[in-house]
């Protein structure tokens, strides 16, 4: 058996933190556990387990077992599996790229907005290309809001326009020419095959062309997205999980402050 | 037996009242329907009287003879007049007429005209060849299901969406030995603003697999086999909405799908389809439908996917109240009514569970007969696969107490990909537990007597109705402009597809209504 409660098992490897070499922890510092589910594509039975345990042992773990398994449909068997990291990571050297502003609740931001810009910041948004999901431009943009932040509708100093879903590139630049947009904001949800990575490039592209590309604050988001993508793609920011309307909102004031004021 | 009595202290004298006024809101949607007719009202016509094809462009037959007539400015004459009267004059096919146009070699607006009697029976022969086909998939439906049998209610409902047909088949097969009643095969991203639909079999496709009739075909005859294996028939359901919204319902009743989601509020609202189009494709589209035995699903869960689940619940009662009264127009019976509902609300609200179980019931007893479809969680799932699978059990308990049609079912890896097989087998083992353990609890136990649950579902119904005077006032298209549903405004000549929107003529006539409508 694994470890656990019963285990007799000695744990004789080092118990302290290291930050310089961490790896997973179930319930002791250092023991490296870990849990997966995956299906192979083999009939069920012991050497669909003796396969998962032999392609654990090849991802660099020990101990491997498998603690479920099960027929899908014939050929087709699900693991649920334990083991045991060996490799560890150097948290200290670490450094991911975050968009660098003051993050400030609604009221602080229309109260940024007044003192520092002076008008209201024309604001536009939409989910581009085939993608036809709304929850994210709509989490952001709608007035409702999400997870109790309100939606950049809301915001007295910011004029935002959702175009909805499945918005060409070239209406979304049309729309930002005729209302003489500040912010231009994509959400990419849902994807497949990386086509998200296409249609932001494509956006960046016709922008540029346009001569309108260092004249917009071009801000990108989505559960996939992260800052660091966002900046390759050419971006000025990225938005990904766990972001609301004050984050996006907070960093397009600032932004905009800098750009207008220095 | 008139009055059914209410678990949830529902007043049928409400419920009365609440359909009847979307009776009226109906009426004058349909008044508007019957004066017009769209280029995809025409292209079905075409399809059902055997066009199909595409030319070396890979543009489909039936968008070939009715661009012609769209060209020449007499659409609003319809495609049986002219195909009609062609097939006199031209003594060819359907098929044959649709391929002389495209090689550039036909004009049927500009033949001599015959009287209107000898153009219909000239197209008697071709009209009575697809309704006969139609029957013989009707008929092999009842035949398994007389057989073979079928799931208990709630039917449990899965999608595949790999993109290629070929690979949707192995999961839909798997679904099935897992104890699927319903496959849907999700369409390719997009391609319900396609005004043509795409032709033959498909690999390719981005977060959904290609509507096509030959893709249709293809897991008809998978689902026939797995069902023989596992002795129980499997349902097949696609996506009869979009700008081809009646096209793929005649490609549906001539391949044997059972299942349709079939909704023009849902399209208006979230695909941005003109209101016109949509709602002149869906009549024609629930009339064929009806007539072949397809359960149709309406999309109400998706107003709170944008709007509060918990403060906008009366707007899905509402909408559904609408969509039974159109369908009904359409002939369309009740017991194949799928209408929308579903399990939104944020979990963090105390006593969430309650209301929804609520809500449910009150779909449930507002719509006696009907199939309901119940919508899994899908807002608040985050990507923690752990609680998500409570989140799903939670929807599951709800979906057997209140006896639901179909449910469909969540699975905890929502919001983050397509789903695996795996994730398909842990969604179904979890319905499947919670189905069973839990079988006659909504027979067993009552609700209190003026407690959460009952003044929940008052206060649902009194809005309910509030919003329906309120949209009796101003007129369906209207309400839809002010964004009454979902939070979402949409304008009445706004929208995709407005431009195939036209007026009928003297000469229009389409046989199909008649035979069709309320025959099923």
């Amino acid at each position: 058996m694994s470890g656990g409660l019963y285990s007799m098992e000695g744990r004789d490897f080092d118990k302290s933190l290291d930050l310089k070499k961490i790896k997973p922890y179930g319930d002791t510092m250092n023991d490296g556990k870990i849990q997966l589910s995956f299906t192979l594509p083999v009939p069920c039975g012991p050497e669909a387990v003796e396969a998962a345990k032999q392609l654990l042992l090849k991802l660099g773990f020990e101990k491997p077992s498998v603690v479920f398994y099960k027929e899908l449909t014939t050929e087709f068997t699900f693991v649920n599996c334990y083991a045991e990291c060996t490799k560890t990571v150097d948290y200290t050297s670490i450094h991911v790229p975050k968009v660098e502003s003051d993050v400030m609740d609604m009221e602080e931001c229309d109260d940024y907005i007044k003192e520092h810009i002076g008008r209201k910041i024309i604001t536009i948004g939409a989910s581009t290309g085939t993608d036809a999901h709304t929850v994210g431009i709509d989490a952001i943009m709608n007035m409702k809001g999400y997870a109790g932040h309100y939606g950049l509708e809301r915001y007295k100093m910011l004029d935002a326009l959702n175009m909805g879903s499945q918005v060409t590139n070239e209406e979304f630049i049309a729309k930002a020419i005729e209302v003489k947009a500040d912010a231009l904001l994509v959400s990419q949800t849902v994807t497949q095959k990386d086509v998200h990575i296409k249609n932001l490039l494509e956006l960046v592209e016709l922008l540029e062309a346009e001569g309108l590309r260092d004249k917009v604050i071009l801000v990108c988001g989505g559960p996939r997205i992260t800052h660091e993508l966002a900046k390759e793609l050419g971006y000025d920011a990225g938005f990904g999980m766990n972001s609301y309307a004050n984050d996006v909102a907070s960093y397009i004031a600032q932004e905009l402050d800098k750009r207008l004021n220095g | 037996m008139n009055e059914q009595k209410s678990k949830v202290g529902l007043d049928f004298a409400k419920v009365r009242h609440a359909k009847a006024i979307s009776k009226k809101i109906a009426d004058e949607v349909q008044t508007f329907v019957e004066q017009y007719t769209t280029v995809s009202v025409e292209r079905t016509i075409a399809r059902l009287l055997g066009i199909d094809g595409i030319d070396e462009n890979e543009i489909p037959m039936p968008n070939i003879i009715v661009d012609q007539l769209v060209d020449a400015g007499v659409l609003g004459e319809g495609i049986m007049f002219f195909l009609g009267n062609a097939i006199i004059e031209t003594k060819c096919s359907p098929q044959e007429i649709a391929e002389n146009i495209s090689k550039g070699d036909l004009d049927i607006t500009k033949l001599k005209i015959n009287s209107i009697e000898k153009i219909k029976s000239a197209l008697l022969p071709y009209i009575e060849t697809s309704i006969k086909k139609i029957d013989n998939r009707k008929n092999r439906r009842k035949d398994y299901i007389k057989t073979i049998g079928e799931g208990p209610k709630p039917y449990l409902y899965v999608i595949v969406a790999t993109g290629n047909i070929y690979e949707d088949v192995i999961q839909a097969q798997a679904c099935a030995r897992q104890g699927a009643d319903i496959i849907a095969v999700i369409r390719t991203t997009g391609q319900s603003l396609l005004d043509y639909v795409p032709y033959g079999a498909t690999t390719e496709g981005f977060g959904g697999t290609m509507a096509t009739q030959e893709n249709f075909r293809i897991m008809r005859k998978a689902l026939d086999e797995v069902g023989e294996e596992v002795g129980r028939y499997i349902r097949l359901c696609n996506y009869c909405s979009g700008l081809c919204m009646p096209e793929i319902a005649a490609m549906g009743a001539l391949e044997g799908l059972d299942v349709m989601l079939n909704d023009a509020l849902y399209g208006i609202l979230f695909r941005d389809i003109n209101m016109k189009r949509t709602m002149i494709d869906q009549y024609f589209s629930r009339i064929i439908n009806g007539y072949a035995d397809v359960i149709i699903n309406t999309g109400e869960d998706n107003y709170l996917t944008t709007a509060d689940a918990f403060d906008e619940a009366h707007t899905v009662l509402a909408s559904d109240c609408i969509n039974e009264q159109l369908a009904l127009m359409a002939g369309l019976p009740e017991e194949q009514m799928g209408l929308g509902h579903a399990f939104e609300m944020t979990p963090g609200l105390t006593n969430g569970f309650l209301y929804e179980l609520g809500q449910a019931e009150m779909i449930r007893e507002f719509f006696p007969k009907a199939t309901p479809k119940y919508m899994p969680p899908t807002k608040f799932m985050t990507g923690n696969i752990f609680k998500g699978h409570v989140q799903d059990a939670l929807f599951n308990m709800i979906g057997i107490w209140t006896h639901q049609g179909i449910q469909l079912l969540g699975m905890p890896t929502e919001a983050i990909h397509t789903p695996f097989m795996s994730d398909r087998f842990l969604s179904i083992e979890n319905a499947r537990y919670i189905f069973n353990n839990m079988k006659n609890i909504g027979d067993e136990v009552t609700f209190k007597e003026g407690g959460l649950v009952q003044k929940r579902v008052a206060t649902v119904v009194d809005n309910a109705i509030t919003l329906l005077e309120d949209l009796e006032e101003e007129g369906l298209f209207v309400a839809l402009s002010k964004g009454k549903f979902a939070d979402v405004k949409r304008p009445i000549d706004g929208g995709k597809g407005l431009n195939g929107v036209v007026l009928r003529g003297n000469n229009y006539f389409n046989s199909y209504i008649e035979l069709l409508k309320g025959k099923g």
